[in-house]
């Protein structure tokens, strides 16, 4: 299992890193997108992994490690999640608001002159 | 402490007087007078009060902790040679005080000037009485700031703000270089205690750090004190009001570096590199000044070139390396003060009742201001050194000095006295062409007002000061003697010399090298009158060695060339090198750690291959690696890949014991994609044109490079995943979250309590980042323009309306109408229901996956879902969503929870929780973390709705940018789309 993850881990990070690099806006966004995928679920697996054990208590008792996940990683996920949408939205809304100023759709607003 | 309240009053009074001056009315010129001035006489009264202790040769202190982790103190220490220079700061300060009050016209806003003035004065005072190397640093650098404040007072006249900024840039660069210079001497010494440093001579001096630390102490000094080749900027520091100069150039700012010198001297002279260094620039500058001296026609200019020369006397005689010599240059240092500030005073007075200080226009101002010119000539007669005035008494110190140096360089040595005659001789030059050019000769033509005597009390300061030389001249040992005596004692120690305070001594060598210069200097101005007559700018012979220019050429290339070079060299303004460069650092940062520090393997053993999953990660990774490969060409397809892999996380979440995770992932990704199909709209068509990208090989080179630097970032991340997953995960918080998420959280859902109780606050941040990010992106929106390429109707739009026209029984727009009518039908229906999912998410939350998050994410797809349907005109006219409102509810419920906390005497966020038991509903838990909750919940729909909502209304204004308008006029925001994007969200 281990493997399978990290395996994926690298893959979504390769390829959030190629678009990153590429230069225009849109695939600059879906790389951040892809990236912030990986860096989830790499602070996600940091809590090692585990099935059936979801951090919901039974009955009000305490909870102990062996029998849930750790809470911790999953709850600076959760707000990764929702930081990770909204500084999709601004990037996006910069994007936009860039294009409509420069006419192009390059990182530079230029096309380069290569 | 009572012993150390003087000190703490004389540093503290300045300061606070500053700002009650800086707060008076702009015309309040008394008030500002009458404080500055009590302030001034306050401080001289507390020097005062030190002076029994301080006579007896003990020193006042006062320590308290400033920074103790670091081992500094705030550490005031007076001993005799502080408090001469204390009392000159305040005493020069009171007089000038006086004289500024009827300097400064009323238009000027006086208050201000008292206000730096007074900060100076506090700046000054903090040099001389610091304890500490690097708080005199500190109030170094104060002193160059409000001398930069003082000079620049005037700052509607280009010459008074070139010459701030250049004695800013001037001694401020020498102040961090004497910072540099006090952590070396502090790094020697082990203490910044100027006690400490003061005891460890020794060390000092056989330490191999000493020459840095010494060139770098004397960077700061000498810039300060504007020695060669330092000197430029203090002549044109002579655009600040006079009173300004008085004050500066006589008894402070420029004697801060004589100051440091002499303070130093007992640890750091005493060797050749000190005698070389000080020594000769304290020569070159003494000719230089005086020279320069006799051929300024400013009076002021004179007054500045003629300060340079002295004080570039002192600094000769600090670099002599001679303890006589020492105490010679701590009398000049009161000698300068006294006829110096009188002199610039006089000079001042000159200018405001005639109007000019130009020497050639002025001429025979005798008849018309005799007690000024009586005045000004007994000043300037110190100056020149004529017996009788105290300025004699240093000279003749001076020239026994210059005659008995020695030391192992006999070829220096015979030079000194020569030179010593020739500054002398220039110097009586330039005293006589001040007087005999201002005060002598015809009457004055044609002055722009006519001269008369000034008031009483602006002449007032000038008489005391000339009194002052009078009295030291005549009976110096009665008078300044014992305050001098305890200077030196105070600097030197034990090995204070005997030395002799009288006027006569005989008839010696340098009475008779006195009397020679004075024959010289007369000889020589008459020699000059015919050159002087002719009125040319700048001295003759070193015209072309202009400090100025060099300093602006200096500007220029370093502020200019260097960093533009620097920037075309090292910098870019594209995007892709700068992100290039940060993956490529941030993969050779990892991997060298991993070099360096080696990784074993783990101690967790990897579990099993679940086939199911990895036929998911299968798909997973197929989907990122088509999306990277899509995202140029086919943005739509694109998009559809980075859903799949967003729907693979998701259930990766499940599947590892997540589900508030893959709850909150799936609603992102709705709403995110969602966002990006609003976006796509406005992204120009793109067409896969072979070639069009310039050369092939290129291209291929700089992909093949990128794939390069993402593989490497790939197999990277997935080595550290692999190896992080491997170990057995650090318990560290999880084991005191869990066992106490019930008991005192009053939550079973482990991740939810953390979010809204335990770590509260962060979440309380995160929404409000949510909150700014929103109002961004809609601020941003709001000026939004489109590409002139992508404002016509989409191309499906403008088929469906050439369908409409060409049949007789539709109505133009009958086809878009009805547009998706079952979905938009459905989403109808179905809007309740989600409703009624988000708030079942939202009360539950608490105890199983759910929460404010998800619940918030559910309305605002709900709500999306109308729009994407029924179409924006369609649900605004029967719904009204406030997003403003319901961020502002949010986050004030979200704060008022925390803040309730506080009436029941907790701390901020504390929360509180019972189960209460509802009818129907049955038993429900009642924790303030609900409410908190709900803040959240009431935020992220307003956040969202107010993104999305945003950007689906960009639509319509294209409908109205496509209607027939003149081609481009973008400058200003035509009012009706404004008014659509104000109408649609922002009317709250």
């Amino acid at each position: 299992m281990e493997l399978i993850l990290s395996l994926g881990i690298g893959v979504l990070t390769g390829s959030g890193v190629w678009l990153l690099l590429r230069p225009r806006t849109f695939q600059v966004i879906v790389g951040l997108s892809l990236l912030s995928y990986a860096v989830n679920l790499f602070i996600f697996s940091t809590g090692g992994l585990r099935t059936g054990a979801a951090p919901i208590l039974e009955g009000g008792r305490a909870g102990t490690l062996a029998m849930h996940a750790d809470p911790v990683p999953q709850a600076l996920v959760l707000t990764a999640i929702v930081i990770g949408f909204a500084t999709t939205a601004l990037f996006l809304v910069v994007l936009l608001a860039a294009r409509g100023l420069t006419g192009t759709d390059h990182v530079d607003g230029k096309e380069s002159g290569r | 402490m009572p012993d150390a309240l003087p000190l703490l009053i004389a540093i503290a009074l300045p300061f606070a007087g500053a700002v009650a001056a800086g707060l008076l009315p702009t015309h309040a010129r008394n008030a500002a007078a009458w404080l500055a001035g009590g302030v001034a006489l306050l401080g001289l009264a507390m020097v005062w009060a030190a002076y029994p202790t301080v006579s007896a040769g003990g020193v006042l202190r006062f320590t308290a902790g400033w920074m103790p982790s670091l081992g500094l103190d705030f550490s005031l220490r007076m001993d005799g040679f502080a408090w001469l220079f204390a009392g000159l700061v305040f005493g020069v300060g009171v007089l000038v005080v006086v004289y500024a009050r009827y300097y400064m016209a009323a238009e000027d806003p006086v208050p201000r000037f008292f206000a730096f003035l007074l900060a100076f004065m506090g700046s000054m005072t903090g040099v001389v009485l610091s304890g500490n190397l690097i708080q005199l640093a500190f109030f170094w650098e104060l002193t160059s700031l409000f001398s930069f404040l003082l000079i620049g007072y005037w700052h509607h006249t280009a010459a008074a703000r070139d010459g701030a900024r250049m004695a800013l840039t001037v001694t401020a660069t020498g102040g961090l270089c004497l910072f540099a210079g006090v952590l070396i001497l502090g790094h020697i010494v082990g203490s910044y205690e100027l006690d400490a440093v003061l005891a460890a001579g020794d060390l000092i001096r056989a330490h191999p750090l000493y020459l840095p630390a010494l060139v770098l102490i004397l960077l700061g000094a000498l810039t300060k004190s504007a020695q060669f080749p330092f000197h430029f900027w203090l002549p044109h520091a002579m655009a600040a009001p006079t009173p300004v100069s008085a004050y500066l150039h006589s008894a402070t700012l420029v004697k801060a570096g004589i100051f440091l010198m002499a303070r130093l001297w007992p640890v750091l002279a005493g060797t050749e590199a000190w005698f070389w260094i000080v020594g000769s620039a304290g020569l070159a500058t003494l000719l230089l000044g005086a020279y320069v001296a006799i051929f300024q026609h400013d009076l002021k200019g004179l007054l500045a070139y003629s300060t340079i020369s002295h004080l570039g006397l002192i600094t000769l005689l600090l670099g002599l390396n001679s303890e006589l010599a020492m105490v010679a240059a701590i009398f000049h240092v009161i000698n300068h003060a006294t006829f110096k500030a009188s002199l610039f005073m006089a000079a001042g007075i000159i200018d405001h009742e005639t109007g000019t200080r130009d020497i050639r226009r002025l001429s025979g101002l005798n008849r018309f201001m005799p007690f000024t010119a009586r005045l000004a000539l007994i000043a300037a007669g110190a100056m020149a050194g004529v017996p009788l005035l105290n300025g004699f008494l240093s000279k003749e110190m001076f020239f026994a000095e210059a005659l008995s140096a020695k030391d192992p360089l006999p070829v220096f040595f015979d030079v000194l006295p020569v030179a010593a005659m020739v500054a002398s001789a220039f110097s009586v030059a330039y005293s006589l062409r001040f007087i005999h050019g201002t005060f002598f000769g015809p009457d004055p033509v044609d002055l722009p007002h006519k001269p008369h005597e000034p008031p009483a009390w602006m002449r007032f300061p000038v008489e005391v000061l000339v009194l002052a030389c009078i009295v030291i001249g005549i009976l110096p040992a009665a008078t300044v003697g014992p305050y001098l005596d305890m200077a030196a004692r105070a600097a030197l120690g034990a090995a204070t010399p005997e030395y002799s305070l009288a006027v006569w001594h005989g008839f010696n060598l340098p009475l008779v090298m006195s009397m020679a210069a004075f024959a010289a200097g007369l000889i020589l101005y008459r020699l000059l009158q015919s050159h002087l007559a002719k009125g040319i700018e700048g001295p003759p012979l070193i015209r072309s060695l202009e400090g100025r220019r060099m300093f602006e050429r200096t500007m220029v290339f370093l502020s200019w060339r260097l960093a533009r070079t620097a920037e075309g060299v090292l910098g870019t303004r594209r995007l892709q090198p700068q992100l290039r460069l940060v993956v490529v650092a941030a993969v050779l940062a990892a991997g060298w750690t991993v070099w360096t520090r080696g990784v074993g393997p783990g101690n967790l053993v990897p579990s099993g291959i679940d086939p199911v999953l990895a036929l998911i990660w299968l798909l997973g990774a197929a989907c990122a690696l088509g999306a990277a490969w899509q995202a140029k060409f086919h943005r739509l397809a694109a998009l559809i890949l980075l859903g799949g892999t967003g729907l693979v996380v998701c259930v990766t979440f499940v599947w590892f014991s997540a589900p508030d995770l893959a709850l909150t992932q799936l609603l992102v990704e709705v709403v995110t994609t969602i966002l990006l199909l609003l976006g796509l709209r406005w992204l120009p068509k793109r067409m896969d044109i072979p070639g069009s990208r310039g050369s092939e090989a290129v291209t291929l080179t700089r992909r093949l490079r990128d794939l390069g630097i993402a593989t490497a970032a790939g197999a990277g991340m997935a080595g550290l995943a692999f190896g992080v997953m491997t170990r057995f995960p650090p318990e560290l918080l999880a084991r005191h979250f869990l066992e106490l998420a019930y008991s005192e959280g009053g939550g079973t859902n482990v991740v939810n309590v953390i979010l809204v109780d335990f770590r509260g606050f962060d979440t309380m941040g995160e929404i409000a980042v949510l909150g700014v990010v929103a109002m961004t992106a809609y601020a941003l929106l709001r000026r939004f323009r489109p590409a002139s390429d992508s404002v016509d109707v989409p191309e499906q739009q403008r088929d469906q309306s050439a369908f409409d026209a060409s049949r007789p029984d539709r109505k133009d727009g009958d086809t878009v109408a009805d547009w998706l009518f079952i979905p938009s039908l459905i989403a109808r229906l179905l809007f309740p229901v989600i409703l009624l999912v988000a708030l079942f998410l939202l009360l539950r939350g608490h105890d199983l996956p759910g929460g404010g998050f998800a619940a918030g994410l559910t309305v605002a797809i709900a709500m999306i879902l109308q729009y994407m349907f029924g179409g924006t005109q369609w649900v605004e006219a029967r719904l009204r969503v406030l997003p403003m409102r319901w961020m502002g509810i949010g986050l004030l419920l979200a704060a008022g929870t925390g803040l309730g906390a506080w009436m029941f005497d907790r701390p901020f966020l504390t929360s509180y929780f019972a189960y209460s038991q509802i009818p129907v509903l049955g038993k429900v838990p009642v924790a303030s973390a609900l409410l908190f909750d709900i803040g959240v919940f009431a935020l992220v729909v307003g956040a969202t709705i107010l993104i999305l909502i945003a950007l689906a209304r960009q639509s319509l204004r294209g409908h109205r940018a496509a209607a027939p308008r003149p081609p481009e006029v973008p400058a200003v925001p035509e009012p009706a789309a404004t008014a659509v994007g104000q109408t649609a969200v922002g009317d709250d």
